[in-house]
């Protein structure tokens, strides 16, 4: 039941029009950054309140929303943007990625294939990849009108004369295609390969007031050099609950003792994966009891 | 004033132009698609797909060109009262509606700057007819290839030569809609 105090998914008409043409010319020009009027919402900057103003203008009641923060359903975040649309737009919610019709996300791609029926929705803190290189928004401008990508292999050539191999491990520039160099937000460089996807990719920067795209099937490459081609790392473990050996991973402190464990950051996935009978080697397990003796 | 630019807007606006908004977002992020929309009803010449674009995309912060095949004294009256936008000429309008022949030359919209190729005009095209065969698109949004009668080739080629700038295309025919981004990669079928 909507909240009736509010307009249907919150924003007045008037400010989902400019984010649905913004969202347009996006659409239209992948990669590139369009400028929008960015309005306060009921959450800080930094919680996701491009993303938020993105879905507000895409939700129709007969959507089912699933909201993720570093792969997880369950955490503040997540849970409070899912109850905010839940109150405000009416839609069905749902923690299955294969169930949603839009996902908005903070820092993760899922890691089970999005359809072409589904929209995926990013959190993105810094919009501009060239932002930490070049502080000026008139030069970054003036960079990707020529595109002028220079300065972004210097940079990524000079992590390699510094630690032997390209260290951006996230938020790792990609061209799309073969014009934009773009921020794909701060997901691990692990996902990049899965930005060429069946589903639409829409991103929002509040704070930044910028809207960007991916649309299906569009060519994004992540920077690199021929001779250090780009390698999509991740944690070399299986998921301590699901075995999981192709998931991206998240390293887990479990005592301080060096304890550790690492499991999948998508807890949809790994949740499916347990109910399908897949165990790993902490499944069933519970955490040491703590050593009183030699804490005291 | 006459009683009919009152009616034909959307019933219940928020809801049916995010209906309407999604069904534009997927057809310009899949061309060659062929999407439902509707909900507006607009005096003639002008379809509810076109109506329903208006609607949905236009408020007083959008110039808009109403080509000669479209431009009558009801169409405008009730475009004013149901939007707000402003009539301008073709090089300042950020939307434009009418026929194909109505609307050229695409010389005469503004196709953005190397800073700003955002700024550019999205054409709302009115066709006779609206199906997926005749010109064989690629590019973003298409995994393989797709099809769509175009109404001409050669000036889908010199919009994309220009990319990133460059003018964006709808397609209208009754309540159906297809989308033509700058991006589309265009060839005879």
């Amino acid at each position: 039941m909507t909240d009736q105090a509010y307009n249907f998914a919150y924003l007045d008409e008037q400010t989902k029009r400019m984010i649905r043409r913004a969202i347009l010319k996006g659409v239209a020009v992948p990669g590139y950054q369009v400028p929008f009027a960015s309005r306060e919402m009921p959450m800080p900057y930094g919680w996701g309140t491009g993303g938020v103003q993105v879905s507000a203008a895409c939700l129709t009641p007969d959507d089912t929303l699933k909201v993720i923060d570093q792969g997880a359903d369950d955490t503040t975040n997540a849970v409070s943007i899912r109850k905010f649309f839940e109150k405000t737009a009416e839609v069905a919610v749902t923690e299955k990625t294969s169930e949603a019709s839009v996902i908005q996300t903070r820092h993760r791609i899922p890691e089970e294939p999005l359809t072409e029926d589904q929209i995926l929705v990013y959190q993105v803190p810094i919009p501009e990849p060239l932002r930490f290189l070049e502080p000026s928004e008139v030069e970054t401008r003036k960079m990707h009108s020529l595109e002028e990508y220079g300065l972004m292999y210097v940079k990524l050539y000079e992590d390699i004369s510094r630690h032997g191999e390209i260290a951006t491990a996230y938020a790792y520039p990609v061209k799309v295609e073969d014009r934009y160099v773009m921020d794909p937000s701060p997901i691990p460089k692990f996902d990049n390969p899965k930005m060429e996807s069946a589903a639409l990719q829409l991103f929002g920067a509040g704070r930044e007031q910028r809207i960007y795209a991916v649309p299906p099937y569009t060519k994004v490459v992540s920077l690199d050099f021929e001779d250090h081609p780009f390698d999509p790392s991740k944690a070399p473990h299986p998921c301590a609950l699901c075995g999981a050996e192709d998931s991206y991973l998240d390293e887990v402190i479990t005592d301080d003792r060096g304890g550790r464990m690492f499991v999948c950051s998508d807890t949809d996935f790994c949740a499916g994966r347990r109910a399908a009978g897949f165990t790993g080697e902490m499944t069933n397990t519970r955490p040491a009891p703590v050593d009183t003796e030699a804490m005291a | 004033m006459q009683t009919a630019v009152l009616d034909g807007g959307l019933v219940d606006p928020a809801r049916d132009a995010a209906f309407a908004f999604r069904a534009a977002l997927d057809a310009l992020s899949r061309p060659g698609t062929i999407r439902q929309i509707d909900g507006a009803e607009a005096p003639a010449p002008c379809s509810p797909a076109a109506a329903t674009m208006i609607v949905t995309l236009c408020d007083p912060t959008t110039p808009l060109y109403v080509a000669p095949s479209h431009d009558n004294e009801a169409l405008r009256e009730w475009i004013t009262f149901q939007t707000g936008a402003p009539f301008a000429a073709a090089i300042d309008a950020v939307f434009a509606i009418g026929t194909w022949d109505a609307l050229a030359p695409l010389g005469a919209y503004a196709g953005g700057t190397p800073a700003y190729p955002d700024r550019s005009a999205t054409l709302i095209v009115e066709v006779p007819v609206l199906e997926a065969k005749g010109a064989v698109l690629a590019g973003p949004g298409i995994e393989t290839k797709a099809q769509l009668n175009l109404p001409e080739v050669d000036a889908f080629q010199a919009n994309r030569a220009q990319f990133p700038l460059g003018l964006d295309f709808f397609f209208t025919y009754g309540n159906r809609v297809a989308g033509l981004p700058r991006s589309t990669r265009v060839t005879e079928g």
